[in-house]
């Protein structure tokens, strides 16, 4: 990984492009896992985009776990997750329903059992 | 930290721990966490320029967020999320508590007025049911809980309980709690009506 930039916020913001939002829908605990073993360079220029990219082929691990992993702040994580996304990299899990029965049970049963 | 051992993720939960600055929730997820408490940096978007009025005309970039994660026996993997303390990172909250199954208000009774800003969010917030857990710090409480409630405005509703966070069991038991009173909101009302 390259040295931490001075002014990481700036560089942040540069790197993609000024662009705050993402079309992904990416929760801070959506899990993102990869898709295959393809090249680092896929991708892309940016060093920030290639961590993130050998961050997931680790193992699957949430927008959150991949942004503090990494050094890279939130907001432009989910812009180069969605990024690696479009270019077929990476894959961003279906949320779950936080309220479903299902969910609230296994959470319950899950807590209860520790 | 990744999840190698399993070929296929598995599904995630998010429970919110909210409170003012100092009340205890980094203590709470480290408690139960099977990941050191981490730090990240939110990006901060231009819309909290005008938020800021503590220092006016200038931008806020970065505003620490921590986090946690338990794996649950029953094949969930549940997210603990503190939420920035100070007010004017509102706007953060929000993408926190989006598609969290409970939250978690914690109190200082020592600092009442810390945490009046996350009663006050979560009462607004009609969609996300919490619960408010006064954190015993010396293992005794200082306030009752009915003068915490009454200091707070806090709901009849809202489940108030209280725990010595730095313990992993009353930790547990408070997320337990947090669990059950959503469930018990979110309930279909024909479900509930079948208890009668």
């Amino acid at each position: 990984m390259s040295p931490p930039p001075r002014h990481p916020w700036a560089r942040g913001f540069v790197l993609v492009g000024g662009r705050t939002t993402t079309r992904w829908r990416m929760l801070v605990h959506t899990l993102v896992s990869s898709t295959g073993e393809h090249p680092p360079a896929a991708a892309g220029p940016h060093p920030e985009a290639r961590a993130l990219y050998l961050r997931v082929l680790a193992g699957p691990q949430s927008v959150a776990e991949l942004s503090a992993s990494c050094g890279v702040p939130l907001g432009v994580t989910r812009v180069l997750l969605g990024d690696l996304a479009g270019r077929g990299l990476v894959t961003l899990h279906a949320d779950t329903d936080p309220f479903s029965p299902h969910i609230l049970e296994r959470l319950l049963d899950g807590l209860r059992a520790l | 930290m990744a999840f190698a051992h399993s070929d296929r993720p598995a599904d995630t939960a998010k429970i919110v721990v909210a409170g003012g600055f100092g009340v205890g929730k980094t203590t709470f997820v480290g408690s139960v966490s099977e990941i050191e408490p981490v730090d990240t940096d939110a990006w901060m978007t231009a819309e909290s320029r005008g938020v800021d009025r503590e220092r006016p005309g200038k931008v806020r970039t970065t505003v620490a967020m921590d986090f946690g994660r338990i794996s649950l026996p029953t094949g969930l993997v549940l997210y603990l999320f503190g939420t920035p303390g100070q007010p004017r990172f509102w706007h953060m909250w929000d993408d926190i508590a989006r598609g969290a199954s409970a939250a978690l208000v914690l109190v200082d009774t020592r600092d009442l007025e810390s945490s009046f800003a996350a009663v006050d969010y979560f009462e607004q917030n009609r969609r996300l049911p919490f619960v408010v857990l006064v954190n015993l710090f010396d293992g005794v409480a200082t306030h009752a809980l009915d003068k915490v409630r009454d200091a707070l405005q806090i709901s009849p509703h809202v489940p108030l309980m209280a725990a010595d966070v730095r313990d992993r069991r009353q930790t547990l038991s408070a997320l337990v709690a947090s669990v059950q009173h959503t469930i018990r909101t979110t309930r279909p009302a024909a479900a509930r009506a079948a208890d009668l």
